[in-house]
């Protein structure tokens, strides 16, 4: 039944998610501790979580509820983005539990259940559980086939249960379907949620808005007036302690088969019939289905191993010398492709995906650029100064946009030199605005899918991933580059061979 | 910084921010709107205040007039920037005599351009905004019922005169109100509701407001009592929602209300009362008409009652 007090054109009204409790498994990891435990504090903060909210941890740790929420709150206070306030504090802290148990531990499910059971009816949780799998992959299947066990999957009628999990999302697509399969057997798909969380990100959000949104851009952007696309994402730091994650995985499958390819396909999809998440993530799907890998790989691939040295005034390890990294190890730290896109808009216009640790700085960003146009009016002495006209959309950091294009230096001369229009997210908006996970976990309450990748799309990725993996792993060509540069030098010969070059990000 | 311009015109103010910019660098781009305030010198603090914190997530350039009685006829100016203006750029106007004939001629130079214009009358202001000078201009006008000498006929008045575009912060003040009911109706949607009532000053414009929203979208009657357990109730203190088997029930105490509804525990939501602040930042986030505010303004305050 509809709620007579919610209309779509009280836009003022907060959506305000039902009631429910977030389970929330490896709740010592990093990620819980920086990102996930201080986004729930931020919803409350911002009143967008339901009274009865409850937050149960489950982990292998002699916890009382009382020493738990002593963690939680360490974990607020350090990474919180909103201010601390004690009333918000015990507004959350009053639901918080601990149980304490290891994946396996059937005993522990049973007490998890009983936790549960006792929210019902406590705190009017209502029967709706979310489980937040925040653990490695090799954990699900045990804690999903004891989420069965237990019954704790089993939602009776007006309940919801539904599952998070995070990427990896597989590391090819044969694990990709096998994770999916043991998910799947017990959660239908609907109830799954896939967090990539560049998706919660306003930036990426903005890329819907500027193309759908404005006439300005949309009519351009195709391969007529866009010459090619370079989707960057780079960081300045090495694996840092990831070493026993990253060595085997690789660059191109870290990020550029989750992160980097969501961006494109947000770029390159086709206008959407609807905002809704079915007809959103059809184009998406549809567009990754048109992708295609370049004839010859070994002309359009680049790979590298950052080496040791200085960065930027201070000593850095090369790959290898890296605490846990074997030093016969072929994982690639850089990687670069030219990928295609298979339709009309498209036709003649590739995209460049490059993504690296240790680089020049840290920033992700989709740069298009322009085609030259044809200069009857202006010499090639006079346009010397001028390069290809690009729309830049930063993802992060300074997110924004930035234009940049042609303009006349003041003088007796006609020179023209490249000018740069800029808009920068921190001056137009806010200086808050909700961190991604905020968004993402809000969504997962509610039920809303839209920014949420369906198993499709896992899967589509990943045959465009595979490909390349299987043919550097035929050969040996990893090539070192220094760090705080800007990747190996097959990268720029890579570049070349098309007669074009990388930006400067 | 606060750079003085006493006896002044509007033309010297705008040439001299554009001196600040090309200097210093200390009048950043990317302002989205210009939000005026028509005050009196009493209330110019205060507003810039909550205007500077609220640029923060609005960047605006802040256009503050501060009419005085002073007989006399004159112009001074300041402007604020950098650390005195929070993300903002603020210049006050103080002015006096017939300076004051003409409102619109002496912001027009100042405002940015092609940008939305708010209005906020953070004090006493006409009860017919639209056909006020600085009104008349703006996109968005904010006024505040419960700041009048007398809220509710002002609000009445409001109704009668009502132009898109008009926005009142005693609708704003209850938005965390209704959020929080809409929520809590949402787990009894099968149940038949057969009244309201809303416990709440009757000398206040939010309760009335309330009372309103309900009764519209309920479509069963709701009152408004202004007592509980023999106290008289200074602005909102709560709601109960009767079902044909059981009520909901919201109980505000300080900060924090009380929740109770049928079949399920009793529960607590933090429920502060908001602040100009977050009601200005509330109002710069919806620019176009308010078609809700619209319609409870004219059917509960005229047609209802």
């Amino acid at each position: 039944m509809k709620n007579p007090l919610r209309q779509a054109s009280d836009r003022r009204l907060q959506r305000i998610a039902s009631p429910s409790s977030l389970i929330l498994f490896g709740v010592t990891g990093d990620l819980a501790r920086k990102k996930l435990l201080p986004a729930i504090y931020d919803l409350t903060n911002r009143g967008l979580l339901p009274p009865s909210f409850s937050l149960v941890g489950f982990a292998r740790r002699p916890w009382s509820n009382e020493q738990f929420r002593e963690v939680v709150k360490d974990s607020v206070k350090s990474f919180s983005r909103t201010s601390w306030s004690e009333k918000v504090w015990e507004q959350l802290a009053g639901g918080i539990r601990f149980v304490e148990g290891s994946h396996d531990d059937s005993n522990a499910f049973d007490a998890l259940k009983q936790e549960l059971d006792a929210l019902d009816k406590e705190r009017g949780t209502s029967g709706n559980h979310i489980f937040y799998l925040s653990i490695p992959p090799r954990d699900f299947p045990v804690v999903v086939s004891e989420l069965d066990r237990s019954g704790l999957a089993k939602a009776s009628n007006g309940q919801f249960r539904r599952v998070v999990i995070e990427k990896p999302f597989g590391s090819d697509l044969r694990s990709a379907k096998a994770l999916n399969e043991v998910v799947a057997k017990i959660f239908p798909e609907d109830s799954i949620f896939r967090i990539d969380h560049y998706l919660g990100k306003e930036t990426v959000q903005n890329i819907l808005a500027l193309r759908f949104a404005n006439e300005l851009f949309e009519p351009i952007w195709n391969s007529n007036h866009i010459d090619h696309v370079q989707i960057t994402m780079s960081e300045d730091i090495g694996i840092g302690g990831r070493a026993g994650y990253y060595d085997g995985i690789g660059a191109a499958r870290d990020v550029i088969q989750n992160h980097l390819l969501q961006l494109l396909s947000l770029t390159a999809m086709e206008r959407p019939s609807s905002f809704d998440s079915s007809s959103l993530r059809r184009e998406k799907e549809t567009v990754l289905a048109a992708v295609q890998l370049p004839k010859n790989l070994s002309d359009h691939l680049a790979r590298g191993q950052y080496l040791g040295g200085w960065q930027g005034g201070e000593e850095v390890l090369g790959y290898l010398d890296e605490e846990g990294i074997p030093t016969t190890s072929k994982t690639e730290t850089f990687a670069a492709l030219r990928l295609d896109i298979n339709n009309k808009r498209w036709k003649g216009t590739p995209f460049y995906l490059r993504a690296g640790k240790r680089l020049g700085r840290r920033v992700t960003e989709i740069a298009l650029v322009f085609r030259r146009p044809l200069h009857q009016l202006f010499g090639s002495d006079e346009t010397a100064q001028l390069g290809q006209n690009a729309l830049v959309i930063r993802v992060q950091p300074n997110e924004g946009v930035t234009i940049r294009f042609g303009s006349k230096v003041p003088g007796p001369s006609m020179q023209v030199r490249d000018v740069t229009m800029d808009f920068a997210y921190g001056h137009a908006f806010t200086e808050d605005s909700p961190e991604a996970y905020e968004r993402l976990i809000l969504d997962v309450l509610l039920g809303e899918p839209p920014l949420f990748p369906r198993q499709r799309e896992v899967e589509l990725s990943w045959k465009i991933l595979d490909p390349i993996v299987e043919y550097w792993r035929s050969s040996n060509d990893c090539e070192g580059y220094l760090p705080g540069s800007w990747g190996p030098k097959s990268a720029d010969e890579m570049m070349k061979r098309d007669s074009r070059v990388w930006r400067r990000p | 910084m606060i750079v003085s311009l006493p006896q002044t015109t509007t033309a010297l103010i705008s040439r001299k921010l554009q001196e600040l910019r090309d200097s210093g660098g200390v009048v950043a781009l990317g302002r989205v709107l210009s939000l005026v305030i028509e005050t009196d010198d009493a209330h110019l603090e205060s507003a810039v205040d909550v205007a500077n914190k609220a640029s923060r997530l609005h960047p605006s350039r802040i256009l503050v007039i501060s009419k005085s009685d002073d007989q006399s006829s004159r112009l001074d100016a300041e402007i604020r920037v950098g650390g005195d203006a929070g993300a903002s750029e603020v210049v006050v106007l103080r002015a006096s005599g017939e300076v004051l004939s003409n409102l619109e001629s002496l912001i027009s130079g100042l405002l940015l351009s092609d940008a939305p214009i708010v209005a906020w009358w953070p004090a006493s202001s006409s009860a017919n905004p639209a056909q006020s000078e600085i009104g008349a201009i703006a996109d968005r006008r904010i006024t505040d019922s419960a700041a009048q000498s007398e809220p509710i006929s002002f609000l009445k008045a409001l109704a009668k005169n009502y132009e898109p575009g008009d926005g009142d912060m005693a609708w704003t003040r209850i938005t965390l109100w209704r959020s929080q009911i809409a929520a809590a109706l949402e787990s009894h949607l099968e149940r038949r509701i057969v009244r309201g009532l809303v416990i709440g000053s009757k000398n206040s414009p939010s309760a009335l407001l309330l009372q309103a929203w309900l009764a519209s979208k309920l479509d069963v009657s709701v009152e408004l009592e202004d007592k509980w357990n023999e106290d008289v109730v200074l602005g909102i203190r709560g709601v109960r929602i009767s079902f044909e088997d059981g009520e909901l029930q919201i109980l505000r105490d300080g900060d924090v209300a009380r929740l109770s509804q049928p079949g399920l525990p009793e529960s607590t939501v933090f429920l502060p009362a908001r602040t100009d602040l977050d009601c200005l930042v509330e109002d710069m986030r919806f620019l176009g008409e308010d078609t809700e505010y619209a319609q409870i303004l004219k059917r509960g305050l005229i047609d209802g009652n």
